[in-house]
This record gives C-alpha cells, sequence and structure tokens, in this order.
C-alpha cells in the first residue's frame, strides 16, 4: 500500500494536453449556444453500446485514463441515463438494439445531447448495408454531433467531445 | 441571537463545504493516480447543472420516492445543527451521538424505501445491501458512544468536546485511539466509501449507495448527491472536532469562530488526505466480507470500552 | 349485534383509561367483594401502577374497537370473547389477591385461544391453526403452572393470599426463597410476556389471531406480563437481587436480536409483526434488568430511570405495535394475503393504510422525531450509566446488552424497510395485490387516530415521560433524575444527557421545507416527464424483475446462517432424454428455528418417552386397578 503511495507521488501527474484539431460533424440537433451555457462546464455522459465491435469503448475508455483524463474538463461517465446529458453512442444500431437505444433516450432527462462516435454511428461505417444493422445512428435518434474514425483515438475523441460543447481548449 | 447567527453559520458551513469536500476528493484522488483531475468545486458546477435538467419520474413510483430527497436533506441539515462544527456546543445544545446517528438511520431508511420504490432489481439490491450494511455497524457506533460517554460522563456532544479541550492529552488515551480507529470503519461503511462501497463505480453489481439513487435525475438527484456529502462532511467533521478537539471554540465570538473554521479546515484536509490515499490503495471487500470487516470495528469498540474500565 | 358489543367495548376502554389515569396520578382506592370469587374473595386495588397499565389496556381497546366494528362488524363469531378478553385485560392490573388474579389471567388467556382458533380456523388451513392453538394453550398454561406455584408458596410462607401482605412480609423471607418464588413468577411472566426461549407461542398465535385480537395481543396482552415481572421484583419480593437484574438484561438482550432476526427473513406480514413484537418485549426487559440491577447495587436515581425507560417502550409499543397490526388487518382485508411475496404496490390502492403503516414503521425503527426513538434513547442513557456499579461482571453484562440492543435497533430498521417496502411499493406481485381496496371508514379512523397517538406521546415526552418516572418512583422511591429544561428539553441525570423532541421535530419539518424554498430560488426545473422505470433498454417490466421479500433479506440469511442454519435444499428434474435440458428445479432454502430444534424438541422428545413409560401403568386390565386400590388403601392405613 505504501508502496503504491511512493510510485504515484514519484511519477506525477502525466495528463496531456488536448490535441489542438478536432474533426467533428455537427448535426445541429440542438442549439449550440444552449448545449454551451448548460453543459460547458459538467457534463454528465452515458456510453451507449448499440452493436459495436468494441474497438470505440476500447478507446473511450483510454479517456479515463491518466493521459486523456477526460475528468479534468468536467465530464464524466455515468452508469444510469437518468444521471445523464449526453448520450455517447457507438455501434451501427443493430435492429436488436434499436428499441432499447430509443428507451435509454427517452430514459434521459431533458435538454440532452447525442454524440454519436465511430463510423458506424454515423451511417453504419463497414457494416453499412448489412441485414442486421439498421444503418446510423441517427435513425433511431436525433444527434448533435459525429465524431469520425474507425475506431476515432482517444485524442480525437476528446477533441471532438469538447468541439462539441464549445469548450475553448 | 447568538444561537441564530451560529445556527445560520453552521448550516452554511455544511452546506458549501460538502460539495467543496467531495470536489477535493476526486481531486487528490485524481492526482495521486497520476491525472489532473477535476477542480476541487466541480461538484457546484454539477449540481448547478442538475437543477435545470427536468426529472425523469418513474411510473411504478410512488410519493415517497419524491418525498426522499427532501427528508434526506432535512435530517443531514438537522445534523449539521447538531454537530460540533464550529464550537463545543452545538446551536442544538442538548443533542448527543444517539441523536446523530439516528437522523442518519432517517436517511437511510428513507433512501432505501426509494431504491425499492421504482420496482426494478438495482434499487432492491442496493436496499438490501444498504440496510444490510447500515444496521451491523450500530453496535460498533453504540460501543464506541459508550467509550467516550464513559470518559467525559455525559453523552451531550458538547460534553463530550469539552472533556477533552479540558484534558488536550486525553485524545492519545489508547481507548480513544481505539474508538477512532472503530469509528473510523464506522465512517467507511456508513458514508460508502472504499473498502465497502466504490463510489465512482458503474457496474451496478458493485453497488450499494450508487443502486439506491439510479432512478433519481434533475433536481431530486442533486439533492440526494448533495444530502450524501453533507453526510461525508459531517461523519468527518465528528472524527475531527469529537476525538481530537484541539482548536475548537467555546464562545461564538467571530475571531474564535474563525479559529475554529480553520482548524476544523485543517483537520478535515488530514483526513481527506488519509482517505484518498486509503482509497486509492485499497480494493474493494466483497460484499459478504463486509460483515467481517464491521466485526473487526465491533472489537475494536470493544476493546477501546475495555480500555476505559481497565485505564480507569 | 358484534358492532353494539365492539362499540361498548370501546366504551368500556375510554371508561377504564380515565380511571387508570386518575389512579396514575394518585387516587388509591381498594373494592372488597368477598363471595364473588371463591378461596380469598374479590379483591381489587389501585395503585399508580396498575392506573398506568389499566389506563394503558384502556386506551388501547378504544381505537382496536373501533378499529373492529369496521374489520368484523358483521361476524357474530368471537365479538363476546373479544369483550370477555379485554374486561379481563382490565382486571389482572388491579387484583390483590392470588385469586382474583389467577381467574382474571386465565380468563384472558382462555379468551385469547378461543379468537386465535377462531381465526386460524377462518385461514382455512385447520391443521396449522390446531397447531397454533395448541402451542398456544399449552406454553400459557405452562406459564400459568410457574405462576400458581410462585404464588402458592408466597402464600404458604407469609400466611396471607394478599398482594399487600406480601409487599410487607418480603424482607422477613430468606434471598433463597426469595430467589426460587423470583424464577418461578419471571419464568411464568416470561412465557407471557414473549422472552426468548418462551416466546414459540408469539409467531404462532399472533398471525393466527384476527388483527384487531393480533393488535391487543400484541400490543397490550404481553405487557401484562411485564407488569407482573415489575409487580414481583419491585413489590412482592423486594429487595432485589443482582442476578435478577443480570438474568433479565442477558433475556431481554438475547429475545431483542433474537426477535428481529427472525423478523427479517420472514414472508409473512404478521409473522413478522409477531417477531418484532418480541424484539420490542426484549428492549423492556433489557430495562427491567438495569432497573432491577442498579436497585439490587443501591441506586435507586438509576434504577428509576431505568424503569421509566422501560415503562415509556411498554406504552410507546402498544401504540404503534396495534398501529402496524390495524394496518397489516387492512391489508389482509383488503387482498385476501398476508403473504408479502404476492403483495407489493398497495401505496396506490390502499393510501391511508400505507401511510398509517409508514408512521408505524419509522416509530418502531427507532427513528426521530417519533415515539421508538424517544424510548430507545431513554433506554440507552439508562444503560449507559452503569460504570457506576462496582461489579465488573455486571458492567459486563451492561455492555453485552447495550451492544445486543443497538444491533436489534440497527437491524429493525432493514425489517421494516422490508415489511413497508415490499408490501405497499413498486408492482404488485399477484392479482391480489392489483385489485386491491382501501379500508372502510372506520377502520381508517381508528389507524389515523393511532398514529395521531405515536406521534403525541413522541412530541409530549416532556409531560408523559416524568408522569412515567412518577410511576415508577412508587416502585423505587428516589429523587427524579428526569427533569424538564427550556423549550421542553428532557435532562437526564443532570447533564448526563438531553433531548428535545419538539425541537427535532420543528427542526427536521423546516429541514425538509428549506430545500423546497431553495430549489424555487435557484429556479430549478418544475415539472417531471413520466416514462418507466430504468431497466437497461429492457423491453418488458413485470413484477417479477422486483426484488422480492426473500431476496430483500438474503444478505443477513449468509451474514447469521450460523444462526439461522438454513437447510437448503436442490431438486432439479431432468428432461428423461437428455440432462442437459433442464425441465424444472426447485430450490428451498427455509430458515430453521434454533430455540425449537435444540430446546422445545428434545424436550418434548423426552416427555413422549416419559409418557409412553408411565402409560404402561394403565394396562386396562380392572384386576390391575383393583391391586392398585389395594396397595393405596395399605399404604394409607401404614402411614396414618
Amino acid at each position: 500500500m505504501l508502496r503504491q503511495l511512493r510510485v504515484a507521488l514519484r511519477t506525477g501527474v502525466v495528463t496531456e494536453p488536448p490535441a489542438r484539431e478536432a474533426e467533428v460533424e455537427r448535426l445541429g440537433a440542438s442549439l449550440a449556444a444552449e448545449i454551451r451555457t448548460r453543459f460547458g462546464r459538467s457534463l454528465a455522459i452515458r456510453q451507449v453500446d448499440a452493436g459495436s465491435c468494441n474497438g470505440c469503448e476500447l478507446e473511450i475508455g483510454g479517456l479515463t485514463g491518466p493521459h486523456y483524463d477526460l475528468e479534468r474538463f468536467g465530464l464524466h461517465f455515468v452508469a444510469s441515463p437518468r444521471h445523464a446529458d449526453c448520450l455517447l453512442v457507438t455501434g451501427p444500431v443493430t435492429r436488436n438494439m434499436a428499441e432499447a437505444l430509443r428507451r435509454t433516450f427517452y430514459a434521459t432527462p431533458d435538454p440532452k445531447i447525442v454524440i454519436a462516435a465511430g463510423d458506424c454511428a454515423g451511417d453504419g461505417g463497414i457494416f453499412r448495408g448489412s441485414y442486421a444493422v439498421i444503418g446510423g445512428v441517427r435513425e433511431i435518434v436525433p444527434v448533435d454531433a459525429l465524431i469520425p474514425g474507425c475506431p476515432p483515438s482517444p485524442a480525437a475523441l476528446l477533441a471532438g467531445l469538447l468541439d462539441a460543447l464549445g469548450r475553448p481548449r | 441571537m447568538d444561537a441564530l447567527f451560529l445556527s445560520v453559520l453552521q448550516t452554511l458551513v455544511i452546506a458549501l463545504g460538502a460539495p467543496l469536500l467531495v470536489g477535493t476528493l476526486r481531486t487528490l484522488k485524481a492526482r495521486l493516480v497520476g491525472r489532473r483531475g477535476p477542480v476541487p468545486w466541480q461538484p457546484f458546477l454539477d449540481l448547478r447543472k442538475l437543477l435545470g435538467k427536468t426529472p425523469v419520474v418513474s411510473e411504478t413510483t410512488s410519493w415517497v420516492f419524491r418525498a426522499t430527497p427532501y427528508v434526506l436533506v432535512g435530517a443531514m441539515l438537522v445534523a449539521a445543527l447538531a454537530a460540533p462544527v464550529l464550537t463545543s456546543r452545538p446551536p442544538l445544545a442538548f443533542a448527543g451521538i444517539l441523536l446523530l446517528m439516528s437522523l442518519f438511520l432517517l436517511g437511510t431508511f428513507f433512501l432505501a424505501l426509494a431504491g425499492l420504490d421504482a420496482g426494478s432489481a438495482f434499487g432492491g439490491m442496493g436496499s438490501s445491501r444498504g440496510v444490510t450494511v447500515a444496521g451491523l455497524a450500530e453496535p460498533t457506533v453504540m460501543l464506541a458512544v459508550f467509550a467516550l460517554a464513559l470518559r467525559a460522563s455525559t453523552t451531550n456532544l458538547g460534553g463530550i468536546v469539552e472533556r477533552v479541550t479540558i484534558e488536550p492529552l486525553l485524545a492519545v488515551n489508547p481507548a480513544h485511539l481505539l474508538a477512532f480507529a472503530a469509528f473510523f470503519i464506522v465512517m467507511l461503511a456508513e458514508t460508502g466509501r472504499l473498502p465497502v462501497d466504490n463510489p465512482a463505480t458503474h457496474l451496478e453489481l458493485t453497488m450499494i449507495h450508487e443502486a439506491m439513487i439510479l432512478e433519481y435525475s434533475g433536481r431530486h438527484l442533486a439533492l440526494v448527491e448533495w444530502a450524501s456529502a453533507m453526510k461525508l462532511l459531517l461523519f468527518l467533521t465528528l472524527l475531527a472536532n469529537l476525538f481530537f478537539p484541539w482548536g475548537v471554540p467555546a464562545d461564538v465570538a467571530p475571531p474564535a469562530l474563525l479559529l475554529g473554521l480553520l482548524a476544523l479546515a485543517g483537520k478535515l484536509a488530514l483526513l481527506a488526505i488519509a482517505l484518498a490515499a486509503l482509497e486509492t490503495t485499497i480494493a474493494k471487500l466483497r460484499l459478504f466480507r463486509v460483515p467481517e470487516l464491521l466485526a473487526g470495528s465491533f472489537a475494536l469498540a470493544v476493546l477501546s470500552v475495555s480500555a476505559v474500565f481497565l485505564l480507569r | 349485534m358484534p358492532a353494539l358489543v365492539y362499540a361498548l367495548t370501546a366504551l368500556l376502554g375510554a371508561a377504564a383509561a380515565a380511571t387508570g389515569v386518575a389512579g396514575m396520578l394518585g387516587a388509591p382506592w381498594t373494592l372488597r367483594v368477598d363471595w364473588l370469587v371463591p378461596l380469598g374473595g374479590l379483591a381489587l386495588e389501585m395503585d399508580p401502577l396498575a392506573g398506568l397499565f389499566v389506563a394503558l389496556v384502556g386506551a388501547a381497546a378504544v381505537p382496536v374497537s373501533v378499529y373492529a366494528i369496521g374489520y368484523a362488524g358483521r361476524e357474530r363469531q368471537g365479538c363476546l370473547a373479544y369483550a370477555v378478553f379485554v374486561a379481563a385485560m382490565l382486571v389482572v392490573p388491579l387484583a390483590a389477591n392470588v385469586m382474583t388474579f389467577a381467574l382474571a389471567w386465565e380468563l384472558m388467556s382462555l379468551a385469547s385461544y378461543v379468537l386465535v382458533l377462531d381465526g386460524a380456523r377462518a385461514g382455512r388451513q385447520p391443521a396449522a391453526s390446531a397447531h397454533a392453538g395448541w402451542v398456544y394453550a399449552v406454553m400459557t398454561h405452562a406459564g400459568l403452572a410457574c405462576l400458581l406455584a410462585g404464588m402458592l408458596l408466597l402464600t404458604a410462607w407469609t400466611g396471607s393470599a394478599r398482594f399487600a401482605d406480601w409487599a410487607a412480609a418480603a424482607p422477613t423471607l430468606s434471598a433463597e426463597s426469595r430467589s426460587l418464588v423470583w424464577a418461578l413468577l419471571a419464568l411464568g411472566f416470561a412465557t407471557k410476556a414473549g422472552g426468548v426461549p418462551l416466546h414459540v407461542w408469539l409467531p404462532l398465535a399472533h398471525p393466527a389471531a384476527p388483527s384487531h385480537v393480533s393488535a391487543l395481543m400484541s400490543g397490550v396482552m404481553i405487557k401484562l406480563g411485564i407488569y407482573g415481572l415489575l409487580r414481583a421484583s419491585f413489590v412482592w419480593l423486594a429487595p432485589a437481587l443482582p442476578w435478577w437484574g443480570a438474568t433479565l438484561l442477558l433475556v431481554g438482550a438475547v429475545s431483542a436480536v433474537t426477535g428481529v432476526l427472525y423478523a427479517i427473513v420472514d414472508r409473512d406480514l404478521k409473522r413478522l409483526l409477531a417477531f418484532s413484537s418480541i424484539e420490542n418485549v426484549g428492549i423492556v426487559l433489557v430495562g427491567t434488568g438495569a432497573a432491577l440491577a442498579f436497585a439490587a447495587a443501591a441506586l435507586p436515581m438509576l434504577a428509576l430511570l431505568a424503569l421509566a425507560a422501560a415503562l415509556y417502550h411498554v406504552v410507546n409499543h402498544a401504540a404503534f405495535k396495534s398501529l402496524l397490526f390495524m394496518a397489516a388487518g387492512s391489508v389482509l382485508h383488503g387482498t385476501g394475503t398476508r403473504d408479502m411475496e404476492a403483495l407489493g404496490g398497495l401505496i396506490k390502492r390502499q393510501p391511508w393504510t400505507a401511510a398509517c403503516f409508514l408512521v408505524g414503521a419509522v416509530a418502531i425503527a427507532g427513528l426521530p422525531p417519533l415515539n421508538g426513538f424517544v424510548s430507545e434513547w431513554l433506554t440507552f442513557q439508562a444503560l449507559l450509566q452503569n460504570i457506576q456499579l462496582p461489579n465488573p461482571t455486571m458492567n459486563l453484562v451492561f455492555a453485552l446488552a447495550i451492544a445486543g440492543l443497538a444491533l436489534a435497533a440497527g437491524l429493525a430498521v432493514a425489517a421494516f424497510v422490508k415489511a413497508f417496502g415490499i408490501t405497499f411499493l413498486a408492482l404488485p406481485r399477484s392479482d391480489a395485490a392489483a385489485g386491491a381496496h382501501e379500508a372502510p371508514v372506520l377502520m381508517r379512523v381508528a389507524m389515523v387516530a393511532t398514529a395521531a397517538a405515536c406521534a403525541a406521546l413522541a412530541l409530549g415526552a416532556s409531560a408523559v415521560v416524568p408522569a412515567l418516572a412518577a410511576v415508577a418512583a412508587t416502585l423505587v422511591p428516589a429523587p427524579t433524575p428526569i427533569t424538564v429544561g427550556a423549550w421542553l428539553t428532557l435532562d437526564i441525570s443532570g447533564d448526563f444527557a438531553s433531548l428535545s423532541v419538539p425541537a427535532v421535530a420543528v427542526a427536521l419539518a423546516g429541514g425538509v421545507l428549506l430545500p423546497v424554498l431553495l430549489l424555487v430560488v435557484a429556479r430549478a426545473r418544475p415539472r417531471v416527464r413520466r416514462y418507466e422505470t430504468w431497466g437497461c433498454g429492457r423491453l418488458l417490466q413485470t413484477a417479477r424483475m422486483e426484488y422480492t421479500a426473500t431476496a430483500f433479506a438474503d444478505p443477513f440469511t449468509r451474514v447469521f446462517d450460523f444462526f439461522y442454519r438454513p437447510a437448503t435444499r436442490l431438486d432439479v428434474d431432468v428432461h428423461p432424454e437428455s440432462r442437459f435440458f433442464v425441465r424444472r428445479i426447485r430450490y428451498e432454502n427455509p430458515t430453521r428455528f434454533i430455540v425449537d430444534e435444540w430446546l422445545y424438541r428434545p424436550v418434548v422428545r423426552v416427555l413422549r418417552a416419559a409418557a409412553r413409560r408411565a402409560a404402561v401403568v394403565q394396562s386396562g386390565s380392572p384386576n390391575l386397578y383393583l391391586a392398585y386400590v389395594l396397595v393405596a388403601l395399605l399404604l394409607l392405613l401404614l402411614v396414618a
């Protein structure tokens, strides 16, 4: 226990500053100004896996680590959509997950935003046209922003989230 | 007039200090794992954001669900008036530890009911586990109270604080330190910190307190989060001021109050650092190992009482 | 007609309550009717302690009788037995000689036995109802046997059957003889009160009886056992011996913990309440034991404090337990079942019942600002001052009692979260619960009145507790350690402890309203949106997904498995053609009652074996019987 504390204190803070450029497609379902005032300093994110291959989830998982640390911007992940302001949806939305995604959307209190992460969440990605896939989160719930990538790196995700919130870096 | 001024000031200190404490704990824990972490006043921003959201309330719930956040906050505010925060005699001068612990139990009772009200398995699980832990922590609390009351010949909180203030070396008496250790473990159990419960977990099967509040949103969630922050602050204040009341003034004069506030802030900072270090290095216990931990704290309390008798 | 009988009983109760209060405040009287009862005549005597218990029975009988008009007003069966039951309970505290006491006691037991059988038969489970009645009859008569043995010994040694003479003659008896009599009387009264291990009849009889009868049985009948203990220990056999107090402390602590542990795992709502009564009797026994221990150690002020705490808990328990049983009866009336696994969601169908049950649950869980909290607080304050006792063994016993009581208090919170939460909240688990109807007006009036009484007993603590201390002072003369200070604060033993219930209540009310105001000031979004419960996007939510009563108690079953000793049984039915296809799984994990298994079953087995041996004497042959007569005659001639 003490050894762990010693290592921690010796290593110090390893968080990197976020990337300058962000690739985000604004889909404009909510007013950008309102998002900025409401969620600029505090955003609770509920991640929804709508049939993804989990590549995006692994990259999202990196956001909570020491290098990318999204908590320093007031963003944090929550377990229940009731606690959430933002649904971070990945995956092409398989037919089995469509209703679940819709219910999660309605379970989230207003005002809320939906951010689609990854190419699959945009239009189905490499699974587009499959019999099991609907093809893009915007077919099920209104989407405010899309962060492209297959998968998007944690730096891209972080930059994209901050840009969607209108946060100056 | 003095009592009214002290009441308002003490309520403000607890009400505003609680989110700051929780935020500071999160920042400390983040720094200890190499992250920058959120700013210490982040919980204030979270609470303000929550107030602007429209709550979603389940159709399965009843008025108990909607009343619970207010009962929780009410119980914590009364506890704030009953605890020796700024002065040795709190505004509710008659308050003893039993009243404080019963107020916390009142909050747990209603929160457990709210967890059951939604009719989901998560809520039921959280309620079931939450009342188990709360119930098993009670004997330890009573024996720790007994040890303190024996020494001070009173169960009145102000009396206990003053007794140690008169004889400062009493604070490092073995019986006193054992009671402190027992009460520390009870604090971990009652406020849902590691190793009993992980406040930052997302896995419902590992939740105790969080599982009961999964259905809350908007202003209700803000009140519930605020109440649990106040509970943590009150427990740490008790640990600081009951067991080590150095710097707790007896009178209500503003300079003395300022000194009391600074002393409390210093002690809370030390406790927060210790708690953050503990939470960062220790893993969460399996639920069915928690009673063993509480039995250990009970053993410490028994030792403390025996020490008081033996070292009389 | 039955409604008239119940109404008359209510009036009797009100009159008795008034008489009792008058007696408490110091207006003693006696009544002798020599020809009415053989062997001593009817003798009634009113003193403050008797007044308290008469007032208690009377005050409890009023709302319960009103409730009974609504609950059983159309059923002929049982109304006369009920009236006799209440009348007998009113006579027991007033009885001033052995015969009056024994008659009243037996009448009370017989009337309740008839009512238990009635209620059990109505439940349409003939075997179980016969068993409940049988166990109740056996235990209550075993207790009566002990009582009579003790009382007859005292009569023989003091030469009089009048209680007043016993009080005068007690100091002349030796300590061993007083201890023997005390042990017999304590066994008898503890059986009636329901102390472990003599409690086995309570969880069978109280659920079986109709709800208004259960309310009185749990609320006041078991308190008459406490009354007897107090009379015996402080009046008939004074001065007390230390081991009496220690025994009651240990029995009380064990009863408290055992009762609540069994309450937590129970799925029958009324049996849960019955076990909770055992827990509360344990708390009262702890207070009584502490009073005895302090009295034996020549600490009369502390003895007075402990005794006042015990009396206060007696009164409070009568209030909230009768409320809880009335609410449980309303549930049974509205749904037809007591099984919590079939209930749920009743708060929407029976809002008044739910609100009353919630008040009772908060009170019995010992939460501020209701009355259970105040009496438990008072008991703890008495126990925490035990350092003044010189004997370290007694200090240890007190420490055990404190720990046991604290555990019981914590677990009681869990038990009543379960009782209220599973029964009233979330979704109904069966059609019976889904179609429940609210109780009729009279039942609601009775419940609301009792709930108001609980609140009044708490808020008026600064009046009630000193009054009870005055009653206790007639048993343990001492200056009172309970004073009333500013803001209606109760001060205990000087500055040892203080509490102002009105201040706490006002502060709580303010604390609950303050966030409402704050939210308005902070301009929080005022409305809510209704949607389904969060179920991870699941497509359907039914009552099968809720937590069940058994599931809620599961952590306790695991933590205390050395106590419950569950007998797990798992039967898996597989398809005959392939063991990988399971047709049915049957899982049973019932808890076992260790007192029944370790104490009663062996005793009953020994008795049966002895009876079988003794049955040889009854051979059925007349020649043998004539031989018995001859032998007996010869013996008599020799001896005479």
